[in-house]
Formats: C-alpha cells, structure tokens, sequence
C-alpha cells in the first residue's frame, strides 16, 4: 500500500511500487491532465510539483515520493493562478499537449524567483513544445511576474 | 472532463464537454446522440453548419481538425462573420465522421492537412453562415409582416431597420429552422467583414490550461484496458515468435496477441503494466530483406541519382546545358537533408470499442473520414457500424493523417471483444515507426556571365518521392510533382531565370515516408535558397539585390522580401558579431520571407538573435493566430536545422527518444518578428508556409558570419568555427 497526498488528498494506493507516478496520477487515479511525453524525464510533459519542487513524474517510482504532490488540477481551485491567468492573455497553447507541464514548471520558478530574469527562464523552462510556443512562454512569465509584484 | 455513458445499443456516447462531440439531431439524417438529445430539444439547426440555442448560444460545426494551429477558432470566426453572431456566444463541435459519411460527405473533405483548413473550406463555410442568417431573417420578417430587405442582422439579433424592433436569434430559431436552407447567399465583401481579419482570442484555451482538455491518451471509459505494442523495427518486416507464457502471469496482464503480421501487444489493466510486460516479451521477427540497409548505403544511392541520365523533369526554362557551357563562372554545391520523424508531443494512440453492433474509435485524427473507413476495414465491419470520436490532437504536423495506429487499436479490440482498449506507443514506438520527411540530396549548378548574372540554373534533387512510396496512382508518368513544391512554375519565385532545369531522379528506400509540416518545400528551400545566396556571392552581389533582379516576374514574392528585408533593416549595420541572411519561398497558397541575424563565437557556438518573417496570406483571419503559427514554425523548422535527424542501422531507426532526437528548448528561441502584409484577394495557407524559409535564413546569416555553406543538416556536432 501507497500513501500519497496529492492536491491536498491523501490516497492509500495498492500499486506496484516501481510504477511511475505520472502512471499512477493517470490510470489509478484518473487524473489526465498530466501528460506522457517520452519516459524518460526528457520533455517534461508530466511535470507535478514535490513539496513545491518542479519533478518529472514519469520516471518518479511511486514509493520514492515522499511529499505532497500538486498536480496541474490542483494548482488553482478557479484556474486563475497568476500563471493561468498570463498564459490566457497571451494565448500561449497551440495544440496544448505540453502546457500543463508549461505551467507547472513557470509556476514553480516564480515561487522560487518572483521576478525571474531572461536567463532565468531559459534555465527553468526546459520543457518540450513541439508547436513553438517559448516566445509566448516568456513573454507570459515576465508578465505573470509584474502582476505579482 | 467528459462524461461517457453507455446506451442502449451498447455504444458507447460522449457528451459535449470537453471538446467531444455529440451528434445533434439533424434534419434529413437518423443521427441523434441517444441520452444527450432531450439536453438539447430546444437547439434548432439552421442548415448543417450552425446550432442555434435558445439562449442565443451559437454552435459551428466544424469538419476539419484542431492539432493546434488554431483551425476551430479561424473557421468559426468565418461562419460567424456571415452569420452576424455575437462572437462571445460562439462555441464550436465538431462533425461526427459517420455522420459525413452517411450524409455523403455534406460537411466536405475531413482531411486537415496541407494548410487547407481555411483555403479550401472558405467559401461553402461563410455559405453556411450566411444562409442561416438569412433564413433567422427571413423568419423575424414573417413574424413582423416585414419583407426580408427591410430587415438587418447583427450580434445575434435581427433588427427591423424602419420600426427598430428586434429579435434575438434563440427567439428565432425554431421557426427559421422550418425554412428551407437557401442554395447561394451573397457572401459580405471584405469591407463588410467584422470577425473576419480580427486576432480574437481561441475558443479553446480554457481547458487547456488546468489540465481540463481531453486529448485522444486521456480518453476514460468504463472497463477499459489498455495496450503497449511492439513492431517489428525493421521497416517492412514481421512478427515471429513470441513467449507469451512467460509475461501471462505479471501483474495485471490480461493478454498478449500478434497485431496484424507485424506487431505484437500486451493488454493489461494499466498501461505501465502492459509496457513493462512487452518489454520482458522475448519477441523474434522476421527481419526480411531490409535488415542491413544503413543511411550510408541509402546516401550512396542518393548520390548516384544527382548524376544519373534519367530524371522526371519538373521544370524547364530555356536550354540549361548551352548555357552553361557559355557561363563566364560556374558554380556547384551539393546539399543533403535526412529523415525526419514529426515527433507530436502526444504519442500515437487509439482507443477501440468492437462489440457485435460495430466498431467505436476515440482518436486524434488530421483525417476523420479516413479513419471511419481505416477502423471499418480493420474491424471488419460496413461503414455504418462505425463511429469515429475525433478528439483534439496533442500535435499533427502531418503525422496524423496515417490511419497504422487506429488500425492496430481496432485490430487489438477486436480480439477483447466487448471491452474499450486504449493503446498508446512509447515514444520509442513513435520514434521508431513513423512516416518520415523523405531523405534527399540535390546538387545544384549555376552559371554567371560577365556581369554577375545568373543565366542558367539546374538543379538534380535526388531521393525518396512520398507519392511514389505511398499514392503511386499520384504519380503522373514517373513524375512526382509533390517533390517540386515551391519549385514549379505556380511558386518558383525566380521566373526571370533565361534557362533552369528542375529534375528529380526517384530513388526510394524501404523507410516510410509522409508530409512533415511543410512537406518537400523544406528541403527545397534549403536547397534553392541556400544555392542562390551561394551564387550571389560568387558574383559578388548582395544577397537581396540578387535575387531581386531575378524575380522581376514575382511581383507578390518580391514585395514580402522587400518587406521582411526592410523590417529588418537589411543593409543597415547590425551589432558587433551579428550577421544576416535571407530567403523567400512560395508555397500552400502563400508568401513568406525571413531574415535571420546569427553570431557565431569563436569556438563556433551559434547564437539566434532575431527572425523578421513576413508573410501574404491574402486575406488574413486571424492575425494573432498567423503570429503563433509563423513563430512555431520557425521552432519546427529550427529544430530541423540545429539537431533533429533520424538514421539507419540494420534497417531500423537509430534514435528512440528525444535525449537523441533533439529539438529546440526555449533557451535557444530567438525573437520573431512576425510582418503581415496581406494583399488581398485569395486565401493562402498559415500553418505551413513559413517554416521553409525557416533553414534557409539562418544557414545564409551562418555564412555571413562564418564564410562557411552548411550544405547538409542537421548542424549538430559540425564545426562552425570561422573558416
């Protein structure tokens, strides 16, 4: 049995320790908006935060998450975080496939950083998106940032 | 999240939230959703393409795909401009392929594919809203004994222009959708357009930023198991033995069956589960007769095709060879691009119902009618026992116009008969078996008189035809015209070349190939455009004016030249270190130019500065749209350029995932400068076009700055130190 606390639930889960959080996020729980990408913590599709950390959840085992866990459902109860809410006005998604990830890794860096510069970005927002979308991104960062200042 | 109920045919229906669509009841046709029509009794259809609700709420069916290039919204936009909606109240649904199918196609061609989303569904779309505007007018001026011209529409509301009396069109709709569906309808004039030429907002940016979109992989259904696959890696091989004992036992396997002849699955209740069983599977294939075929060997047949004596020719001009003899200075360059594979950030997948009423698909498609019939045949099954759920696409890029992974969904649930399978590929899988942007080498020749003028081009591409590989019946006499995109007489932007030679020797390879975004007009470009700033230094001209005086006969390519050059200030000094380079190209319907500005350090690290990319679509839809679409091209195009490359060993691909095939990070995006300089009068494409000037401007600014011509791609682990 796995005990996991995720967007302030705790689930006791009888699954194979070795699966993946993203897997367990996905097909035990039914929560899909956090997304296969590659497997290999490479695209960052399955982004979630750990204790407010950005992880790549694919290649997380299970039995190795030991804090609470916040998914891109769990992020904001109106889908109004500060980042939510830059992403809208600039009409970052294209396909959309990535932008959870998008969000949740531009999220943790502004809790890290409230006021991240270029290269902060750059060092943060790792993740792959196939459509093209970065220009956007960052222009959505900055401004998610002054709205917080 | 969408709510997924079972009806009393045991099919299985899917409400509207979430973006899946619901077949609403339509005059002349038997389709209703089941459980979901009473929800709806009150929304009257007003012809095929418009719903409207009581509440004014205006529904636009949409028959094309959204893979994120902003179709739903930029089609909407162009039935609701006609229709006079309020665009706050517009919400889109998409058709259901059966339903097309069995209403002969009413909704016209599903496929979504060769930016033709808008281009070629423009005029019976706005036909759609227009004739439904007129029939909500015609219906308001029967309840006021008023004649229909003394009658206006505007934010769903009709207006009697005399008495100032207004009805909204939920007041309406139920008696305008009692009038027959007017044939022609004069469509507004430009002028006129209120919607249309706006950058509006998408429709479907909410669900996509709490995690709410359902794309195909998140499909949930009672019962459902899911599918991990295995195919053989060799390209046209096929699926030997395999120990099916020794996985049946690990948890949650459910079975282990051969997929067709080539492929094996395991099914399980997870889909780690089933992954980690297929990968314990001790599989042996029948490798067949392609097994030890390499990219060297497929390079070393292309490059006996760049001087082969038979070529299909594409285009001519002149006679090449006379004047090439003639030519003061000659020039030559040979130039090679590889395999590419799309890469959508959503693997393949297919979720497949089969029970003994028919076959049920949940999928992201660029092709709805194709897949209909893709899981009929697969299935076994007529036509009409299929139902084809389109979901939105976690990118397409082309890729998903092949129907291989719903045909192996159907193939898997046909042998779990009664239980919903979702089977999704690795990304190895996806990596592995994809239908690549051909491989291909051109070596280009020019001639230069005294003064500097090119008076004769030819140009030998050499490599794999899609249409041979894949629609032979396309070919016409040996001639792939695909393969000359942007380089015939209908888009090569150089018509005052006196003598040019287009040829293309065919030379196949067992891999297969398909349209990558952009399709041939990629390597074309880099070809062309690459070759011609090579020409325009041999005669020590600038870049721009060369080119310029060869497209006297190219009055649109000339103008988005001069204006991308003129955004970017060419011929002005740009930064210490910085360089430029430029390019224009002509394809799906539109016109595009870059500038790139590039640095190269002394330990040769490229550095992107800046991209101006200037574009005539013609008319222009949605401007904020065309920006997202012309800056993801250059991040598509860029990542072709700077790593991506699939390769060949023992006949399979080399790279899995994207630790080896790379592609671009935000790190490394430049700013794009997006210059819309729409001329009016037609409709070009937007998802497409201006990812072929994409390479091409860079590797020219690298030039500039280095004195090197890359001449084959990707960059990725060549020296770019100055020469």
């Amino acid at each position: 049995m796995v005990k996991l606390d995720i967007n302030g639930q705790v689930h006791a889960l009888d699954v194979d320790p070795e699966t993946p959080l993203l897997w367990v996020l996905r097909d035990k729980l039914g929560m899909m908006g956090t997304k296969y990408g590659c497997g290999i913590a490479q695209c960052g599709a399955c982004s979630v935060h750990i204790d407010g950390a950005v992880t790549r959840s694919c290649s997380l085992p299970v039995s190795a998450v030991s804090g609470k866990v916040v998914t891109i459902e769990g992020l904001s109860p109106d889908s109004r975080h500060p980042v939510q809410v830059a992403w809208l006005a600039h009409q970052v998604p294209q396909c959309g496939y990535c932008q959870s990830g998008q969000i949740m890794a531009a999220a943790a860096l502004l809790a890290e950083k409230p006021q991240p510069t270029d290269a902060d970005i750059d060092a943060a927002m790792t993740n792959i998106c196939r459509c093209g979308t970065y220009g956007r991104i960052r222009a959505a960062i900055h401004d998610a940032a002054a709205s917080k200042a | 999240m969408a709510q997924i109920t079972l009806n009393r045919r045991g099919f299985l229906v899917s409400a509207a939230a979430g973006g899946l669509s619901v077949g609403w009841s339509l005059p002349g046709t038997a389709q209703t959703a089941g459980g979901q029509a009473a929800a709806s009794a009150e929304a009257r259809a007003l012809g095929i393409w418009v719903v409207i609700h009581p509440d004014d709420s205006t529904t636009i069916r949409i028959a094309k795909s959204e893979m994120g290039q902003g179709t739903l919204t930029g089609l909407a936009q162009l039935v609701a401009d006609e229709l006079d909606a309020d665009w706050g109240k517009v919400r889109t649904e998409y058709v259901a392929p059966e339903l097309n199918q069995s209403s002969k196609r009413a909704w016209g061609d599903m496929s979504t594919g060769g930016s033709r989303g808008i281009r070629t569904s423009v005029e019976y779309v706005r036909q759609g809203g227009a004739a439904a505007r007129a029939m909500l007018i015609q219906a308001a001026a029967a309840r006021w004994g008023a004649v229909p011209a003394d009658c206006t529409a505007a934010d769903s509301a009709v207006t009697h222009s005399a008495s100032g009396r207004t009805l909204r069109y939920g007041e309406l709709a139920n008696e305008a959708s009692r009038l027959p569906v007017p044939a022609m309808v004069a469509l507004k004039d430009p002028a006129q357009w209120k919607l249309i030429g706006k950058g509006v907002p998408r429709l479907d940016t909410a669900d996509k930023l709490n995690g709410a979109q359902v794309f195909a992989i998140d499909v949930k259904l009672p019962d459902m198991l899911h599918a991990a696959i295995a195919q053989c890696p060799v390209f046209g091989g096929k699926l030997g033995q395999y120990d099916a004992a020794a996985v049946q036992a690990m948890p949650g396997v459910r079975h282990v069956l051969a997929v067709g002849d080539n492929a094996v699955a395991v099914v399980a209740d997870g889909w780690w589960q089933a992954r980690t069983a297929l990968e314990k599977l001790a599989v042996t294939w029948d490798e067949g007769p392609n097994a030890n075929i390499s990219s060297a060997m497929i390079a070393d047949r292309l490059r006996e095709g760049l001087t082969a004596h038979d070529a299909a020719v594409g285009h001519r001009i002149g006679d090449v060879h006379t004047a090439m003899q003639g030519a003061v200075k000659r020039v030559e360059g040979v130039y090679g691009t590889p395999f590419l594979n799309h890469a959508t950030l959503e693997p393949m997948n297919c979720t497949a119902l089969v029970t003994e009423h028919g076959v049920e698909v949940w999928v992201g498609t660029q092709n709805g009618d194709a897949t209909l019939a893709a899981a009929a045949e697969a299935a076994d099954v007529p036509l009409a026992q299929v139902k084809v759920n389109k979901l939105i696409l976690g990118g397409g890029f082309g890729r998903r116009g092949f129907q291989d992974f719903t045909r192996q969904a159907v193939l898997i649930a046909k042998q779990v008969p009664g239980r919903p399978v979702k089977m999704i590929w690795s990304r190895e899988e996806d990596m592995q078996h994809g239908y690549y942007r051909p491989v291909t080498q051109c070596r280009l020749e020019g001639g230069l008189d005294g003064q500097g003028n090119l008076t004769a081009l030819h140009m030998r591409l050499s490599g794999q035809s899609i249409l041979a590989s894949i629609a032979p019946s396309r070919m016409e006499n040996g001639l792939d015209k695909l393969a000359f995109q942007g380089l015939l007489e209908d888009e090569f932007g150089y018509m005052a070349i006196p003598n040019l030679l287009i040829d293309h020797a065919v030379r196949n390879t067992h891999v297969p190939v398909g349209f990558w975004r952009g399709v041939n007009h990629n390597q074309n470009a880099i070809y062309l455009e690459c070759f011609i700033d090579e020409l325009a230094h041999a005669a020590g001209r600038d870049p721009l004016e060369f080119r310029r005086a060869l497209m006297t006969k190219n009055p649109k390519n000339l103008a988005v030249l001069d204006a991308a050059a003129a955004k970017a200030g060419w011929g002005t000094p740009t930064a210490p270190g910085v360089y430029r380079g430029l390019c224009q190209n002509h394809g799906f319907g539109s016109y595009t130019a870059a500038v790139a500005e590039v640095s190269v350090s002394d330990a040769g690290v490229l550095k992107l500065h800046r991209i101006v990319a200037a574009s005539d679509m013609g008319y222009a839809v949605n401007p904020d749209q065309i920006d997202a679409q012309v800056a993801g091209s250059f991040v598509y195009g860029l990542s072709a350029v700077l790593y991506s490359e699939n390769t060949l060993e023992r006949g399979r691909i080399v790279e899995g995932n994207f630790d080896s095939y790379e592609v671009m990070r935000l790190a490394e995006m430049p700013k794009v400068e997006t210059v819309l300089v729409p001329s009016g009068g037609f409709w070009g494409g937007v998802g497409e076009p201006t990812i072929a000037v994409a390479a091409p401007a860079v590797l020219n600014a690298i030039f500039a700055a280095t004195g090197k011509r890359v001449r084959s791609l990707p960059l990725k682990g060549q020296d770019l130190r100055q020469a």
